[in-house]
């Protein structure tokens, strides 16, 4: 069983933490890998940079670009990933934008990604439509499971569609916005939550957007299986660089 | 074969939507509904006044007497810097507003590089007493002071793009995150040909009144509507879909786009797409684009802010990766060169993009009795200073 999987059945909720590839320095690749599962994340999203991430707010942006001038490339990050299998069990979810991934070759790039031990892949540009015709099937060959994000714009239709699709989790996007652009969770996005809960899906729903603390975990996770920090994290990383993970961590959610 | 786009969004294996999610329902909407509401009666009759009394239509089809004596063919020039605030983009502005009142929707963004679908949006926005808010790279807002200065007499606000490089790649990203951020009330007016389907569709169609009037045109001139050729300068491509359109799938109407040099090809500073890009995701739509091997998309060059987009619209992709077009590129210096030409030979001044399309017949040959059209897309007063630092007028 692919280990996103075997991660989901554990009976608590689940932190999911992204961070960008080649961000702050061009090799801390592995020590935030290493220090976040040792400190009790759940689910690793490693972030391939891209110069023009049109999903992303001015945090996840900055990272991106700084990495892009520290050296990464995809390349580079699968020789970083050599032997992290080696290290951590953790499940490790590349996300990046399809324009890399088409430029390395998709078939290669998804081959790469076994190779090195990669769970799943989030690529906020490839729709689940042409994803669904084209891809899915090469995919699982190679073991990836593709997640899906959905939005408060989402309509009930479309859901069922990508939890059809789909096998893992759903990334289910607090509001309509790009990343790190919330604070707090309104009554909107609690109706928003209860619909999509009511929609009794396959796949569990990790929220992501919005959350930066314990309180917005929680707040998130009364809702959903999993909660998912991305720009709070990059925060951490820029002002502390990878020293005091695990105080970052524990803020969220102490270890069990 | 046809060359228009298909029922899924694509020219040939170019187009589509390659979109976050959280850009679906926007999209959707747009896609399930322009075409009906494009056929409304009070849509079309709406379009057509404005683009009468408003824009200035129909532009001339002037036969360039002089021009055409000294390169041995008979050139015709479509007048779309006549129109209103000086190009073509006015035409596309006009129609996406109407769009957007249709749709509902009560608040305008968009993006720009030089500032000339900036001031035609604000314009249009202005017309129509809708807000309007305007990404443009902080770099172009340094470089294109007076056009920001248009803008904000229009009433827009107009908003740095910080991120990236800074330019026009960067405000387009920032403008489509606005439209993340707010999707229910606001309508994006894409300026060009490219962007994820329908855009590129629905700007070509708009932009289409220039190929319809050339025919009609070349009916009463020549007595025939198709020319021999149709040139034009491709950016993202705009002015060029909007003069090909009605003889896309017309094998007798030779096709040429003219990209822009820079530098020269191999300079490093260029933004001849089709020569140095490569089929990759820009802007939600599959097309041809610069880009690094690692897929990182690049910073083109052109003395013409108007064609330094490292894409091409997914519709010029194709018309390349078939065959269906020539495509030439010319340097910043023979374009320099062919504006100042057509304003000695023809008192008229063009804008740097159109002057790439003038430059070629220095080296591209027309038999005698070709018919040759150039789309002259926009005129040249806001390239005044461009002009004046160069030839050291």
């Amino acid at each position: 069983m692919n280990r996103i999987n075997k991660k989901l059945q554990v009976d608590q909720k689940l932190l999911s933490i992204y961070f960008t590839a080649g961000y702050p320095d061009i090799n801390d690749t592995e020590k935030i890998i290493v220090d976040l599962e040792k400190n009790g994340v759940d689910f690793i999203e490693i972030g391939l940079p891209f110069s023009d991430p049109l999903a992303d707010g001015p945090t996840i942006q900055e990272s991106s670009t700084r990495a892009l001038k520290n050296g990464m490339t995809t390349e580079k990050l699968f020789q970083q990933l050599e032997g992290i299998r080696d290290k951590v069990e953790i499940p490790l979810i590349i996300m990046g934008y399809f324009n890399p991934i088409l430029q390395y070759g998709v078939e290669a790039f998804c081959r790469k990604c076994q190779e090195t031990g990669i769970d799943g892949l989030i690529i906020p540009d490839l729709p689940v439509d042409v994803y669904h015709e084209h891809y899915k099937q090469l995919f699982e060959e190679y073991g990836l499971i593709n997640i899906f994000l959905i939005t408060p714009q989402t309509s009930n239709d479309r859901i069922r569609f990508i939890d059809s699709v789909s096998d893992g989790f759903i990334y289910m996007v607090s509001s309509a916005s790009v990343t790190g652009s919330t604070s707090g969770f309104g009554e909107n996005t609690k109706a928003y939550f209860k619909r999509i809960n009511e929609l009794k899906l396959k796949n569990p729903q990790i929220v992501g957007f919005g959350i930066k603390d314990k309180e917005t975990f929680d707040q998130a996770t009364q809702y959903a299986k999993g909660a998912i920090i991305g720009s709070a994290f990059i925060k951490h990383l820029n002002e502390n660089g990878t020293a005091n993970i695990k105080g970052f961590v524990q803020n969220v959610k102490a270890l069990t | 074969m046809s060359y228009q786009v298909d029922e899924k969004g694509y020219y040939g294996e170019f187009g589509g939507a390659y979109i976050p999610e959280m850009l679906y329902p926007n999209v959707e909407e747009l896609r399930s509904r322009y075409l009906n509401i494009m056929k409304e009666e009070s849509f079309q009759k709406e379009f057509k006044e404005l683009l009468k009394e408003y824009v200035g239509r129909p532009t001339p089809l002037y036969y360039a007497k002089r021009f055409s004596e000294k390169y041995g063919t008979k050139v015709y020039l479509k007048r779309e810097d006549l129109c209103h605030t000086g190009a073509h983009k006015v035409n596309n502005t006009i129609g996406q507003i109407l769009m957007a009142q249709k749709l509902g929707k009560k608040r305008i963004i968009a993006e720009t590089g030089a500032g000339q679908h900036g001031v035609a949006t604000a314009t249009v926005c202005a017309l129509m007493g809708m807000e309007c808010i305007v990404y443009m790279g902080e770099i172009d807002i340094d470089r294109q002071a007076p056009n920001v200065a248009r803008m904000k007499m229009l009433g827009a606000t107009v908003v740095p793009a910080k991120s990236g490089s800074r330019t026009l790649k960067d405000a387009t990203n920032e403008a489509i995150r606005d439209w993340i951020n707010n999707p229910v009330d606001t309508h994006y007016i894409i300026g060009s040909v490219v962007g994820p389907h329908p855009y590129p569709d629905m700007v070509a169609r708009f932009q289409a009144v220039i190929s319809e009037e050339i025919k009609n045109q070349l009916k009463e001139k020549e007595g025939k509507e198709d020319p021999d050729f149709v040139v034009a300068c491709v950016g993202g491509g705009s002015n060029a879909a909007g003069a090909y359109y009605h003889y896309l799938d017309n094998p007798d109407v030779g096709i040429i786009a003219v990209e822009a040099a820079g530098k020269g090809v191999d300079s490093g500073e260029s933004a001849a797409t089709s020569a140095l890009g490569k089929a990759g995701i820009i802007h939600g739509s599959k097309t041809l684009l610069m880009q690094t091997g690692d897929g990182q998309i690049t910073e083109p060059y052109s003395i013409s802010a108007g064609l330094d987009y490292p894409g091409v619209g997914p519709m010029h992709a194709n018309l390349y990766a078939s065959g269906r077009g020539e495509f030439i590129s010319i340097t910043d210096e023979d374009a320099m060169k062919a504006g100042l030409e057509l304003a000695k030979l023809e008192g008229i001044i063009p804008a740097i993009e159109t002057s790439h399309a003038l430059a070629i017949f220095e080296t591209r040959k027309f038999e005698k009795d070709d018919i040759v059209i150039v789309n002259l897309s926009g005129r040249g007063d806001k390239d005044l200073n461009t002009y004046i630092e160069y030839f050291n007028l």
